[in-house]
């Protein structure tokens, strides 16, 4: 049996996660040069919304064809209350601040987050169990999809091309744009970068969400310390891409994702290579893949322009 | 003839009053003595309390807390109250050693039940090795700990102080292969380990004892500890045909393979040691774990006699978290070490060399504990060789077959 189609297929799941994660990091950075490190903890708020939804909020048994959008939406709107807070009481009273005030706030804030949930969600102290749909796995010739894969790989490109479309389309949309591109004449220009940044801060909240519903649907359940690995993956993710740049955050997600999986999958078979491959190294491999990406493309893969912000 | 009369009124009242104050005094220490001023003595605890393995963790908690308030009760030792003072050690080995010197630097510690995991106890043994402190695991079950990195060719015992009630992998690899292959019949098995000393030790345990029964070993792989998503291992393992897998680790990782194993197609169970062994496991995979498979130590707690009444206090006792794999061996190690304690300390009087006197009482304890007989051989380790194949039947660990394996 030939196993890359379906490798590939693992990777590219993968990789919509991590590319949905990415984008928030990605435009937060984009707009205010902050590294919001509790990002990852965004995420797993996230999921613990969703599941809130499924266990408190709906009747018992509701069908998951039903629940799930109930689910998206509530655990959008506890991602996006969290990520709003989190910016207008933890961020946007050290705007002017040397930039490594706000990125220790955010390490506080992220640690904040996490023994929250842990302390005061039911039962979270270990692995809550996350409602799963009870369809599939479907099969596309050789290659096998679970309905938490499915999901993921319907998600991601909607929610890309509806963030391409807003972004380049709306009126907000081009503000932001001119917001990053410099924020003290977007300002004199008549835009209110204030909510420009907030708006950067509730879609990235929004995305971690989509993809937080996507982990438990895939993995079967959620962790209150899940946001850390993933939010890890996900801001490599947005370097390898080039930080900034939204189609960057989803390519350096797709990348990453890819390159773990066949890491997994192949290295070991390389004569020689046994010791160092499989799944304990998958990791490793990544983050090799980024070092080289950045010494030949310090920009990231697909890069910013850099230069007019001087 | 006045001075005279002054001096012998004097001597009446001095030897008066000191005859009462003498009196008084005795008063006061024998009231010491029958009332509520008992020596304190406390029975340590280390094991994972929150995060990852917590759930057999708090069992552990649990089964200590349960053993120490019987002896309370049944005032096991005259003069003597017990507590517990259980520490989280997040199943991290620096943790884990943090815990045991915080516990040799307290006094009125005189015993030790934990840790839960291998790993971890590794770091934790010279401590209280170095303190004299006795150390009883209810679940390590890596060789090395009590026979030495050379087990398999010369045995060792690398520190006295260390004890376990758990078997050792040596026989769980063993008895695992041997049912793997003589009573399920699989032939083919990809064996997954998660490098750590207790989930590396057991995978390459129970390949040894596969190959020697004649099964084949079609792939291997490693993943990490917290590690969540394995697409790539499920698809290695389907294109190896294997009819089997063996997970060497802990639930935490296993359940999420299990589900994405059978999410991928793969209708083959999992196999596992009693790192796998918990309710959690099945609560989290849900019925993607039907059909999967453990071994774990002893005989299931529930289905002994002498486990009834400990099962019975412990859901009384409103403790958090369920008995679960070790809640049994912890009581009965929690119970070994209170024994020992009543052999050296008299009325309440803690001799100077307690610790070390205790470490030698453990060695020669010999008892009929809740999960079975309690006894510990010249190196520490428990002399009930009792395994059990339990299988995931209708969302409950069923136990499928119990008995001893040697080599």
């Amino acid at each position: 049996m030939n196993t890359l189609p379906q490798q590939l297929a693992n990777g590219l799941f993968l990789g919509s996660m991590y590319g949905l994660i990415a984008i928030g990091y990605t435009m937060v950075y984009g707009i205010v040069q902050l590294i919001n490190f509790a990002h990852g903890e965004i995420f797993m708020t996230g999921g613990f919304g969703a599941l809130t939804v499924y266990l408190y909020v709906l009747p018992d048994g509701t069908s998951m064809w039903i629940a799930l959008p109930a689910m998206l939406i509530g655990g959008g709107l506890v991602s996006v209350l969290i990520a709003v807070g989190a910016e207008r009481f933890a961020y946007r009273p050290l705007r002017g601040a040397p930039r490594l005030a706000p990125l220790i706030t955010a390490i506080g804030l992220s640690l904040a987050l996490q023994q929250a949930v842990f302390n005061w969600y039911p039962d979270a102290k270990t692995d809550r169990k996350f409602p799963q749909i009870d369809a599939g796995p479907w099969h596309l010739g050789s290659i096998s999809i679970s309905s938490g894969s499915l999901f993921v790989i319907i998600a991601a490109p909607v929610c890309m091309a509806a963030l391409a479309f807003f972004v380049r389309l709306s009126r907000t949309g081009r503000a932001m744009q001119a917001t990053a591109q410099d924020p003290d004449t977007a300002q004199l220009m008549g835009i209110d970068t204030n909510r420009i940044i907030v708006v950067a801060f509730a879609i990235g909240g929004f995305f971690a969400a989509v993809a937080a519903v996507a982990y438990g649907l895939r993995l079967g359940q959620i962790k209150y310390d899940m946001g850390f690995q993933m939010g890890l993956k996900a801001f490599t993710a947005a370097v390898l891409g080039g930080i900034g740049n939204i189609y960057g955050a989803m390519i350096g997600g797709l990348v990453l994702g890819l390159a773990e999986t066949l890491a997994t999958s192949y290295i070991d078979e390389i004569p020689g290579m046994q010791q160092l491959g499989g799944g304990g190294w998958s990791s490793v491999w990544a983050f090799v893949l980024l070092i080289l990406v950045l010494l030949f493309r310090p920009q990231g893969l697909v890069g910013e322009r850099v230069a007019d912000r001087a | 003839m006045r001075h005279r009369s002054l001096v012998i009124l004097t001597s009446v009242l001095t030897t008066g009053a000191l005859t009462l104050t003498a009196c008084g005094s005795r008063d006061n220490n024998k009231g010491g003595d029958s009332g509520s001023k008992k020596t304190e003595v406390i029975i340590g605890v280390d094991a994972p309390l929150t995060g990852q393995n917590s759930a057999t963790g708090l069992g552990i908690q649990g089964g200590v807390q349960v053993a120490v308030d019987d002896a309370n009760k049944k005032n096991l030792v005259p003069g003597v109250t017990f507590k517990v003072q259980a520490l989280d050690d997040k199943a991290i080995p620096a943790s884990g050693q943090q815990n045991a010197t915080q516990l040799v630097n307290n006094d009125k510690v005189l015993g030790v039940v934990g840790p839960l995991n291998s790993g971890v106890a590794t770091q934790m043994q010279q401590v209280f090795a170095t303190a004299n402190l006795v150390e009883i695991s209810p679940s390590n079950t890596a060789p090395e700990l009590t026979q030495g990195k050379n087990w398999q060719t010369k045995k060792v015992r690398p520190f006295k102080t260390y004890f376990r009630t758990a078997t050792t992998d040596a026989l769980q690899g063993g008895f695992a292969a041997d049912y793997a292959y003589n009573t399920l019949k699989k032939k083919n098995v990809f064996v997954v380990d998660d490098k750590q000393t207790y989930g590396a030790g057991l995978a390459k345990l129970f390949t040894a004892g596969f190959t020697k029964a004649g099964g084949k070993v079609v792939g291997t792989d490693h993943v990490n500890t917290g590690d969540t998503d394995f697409s790539a291992l499920v698809t290695k393992i389907k294109n190896s045909k294997a009819d089997l897998v063996y997970y060497g680790g802990q639930y935490d990782e296993s359940e999420k393979l299990t589900k994405q194993l059978k999410d991928g197609g793969a209708k083959i169970p999992l196999f596992g040691g009693d790192g796998m062994f918990s309710d959690t496991y099945i609560q989290t995979a849900g019925k993607t774990s039907e059909g999967d498979l453990a071994t774990s130590v002893g005989q299931p707690v529930d289905t002994l006699a002498s486990a009834q009444d400990f099962i019975k206090k412990y859901k009384a006792a409103g403790l958090k978290g369920d008995y679960g794999t070790y809640g049994g061996y912890s009581y009965d190690a929690a119970t070994a070490i209170i024994k020992a304690i009543g052999n050296v300390v008299k009325d309440g009087k803690v001799p100077s060399d307690a610790r070390a006197k205790i470490v030698d009482e453990v060695g020669k304890t010999k008892f009929n504990g809740v999960a079975g007989p309690v006894a510990f051989d010249q190196y520490g380790d428990t002399t009930n060789k009792q395994l059990t194949v339990y299988q995931v039947t209708n969302g409950k660990w069923k136990a499928v077959k119990s008995g001893t394996f040697n080599g």
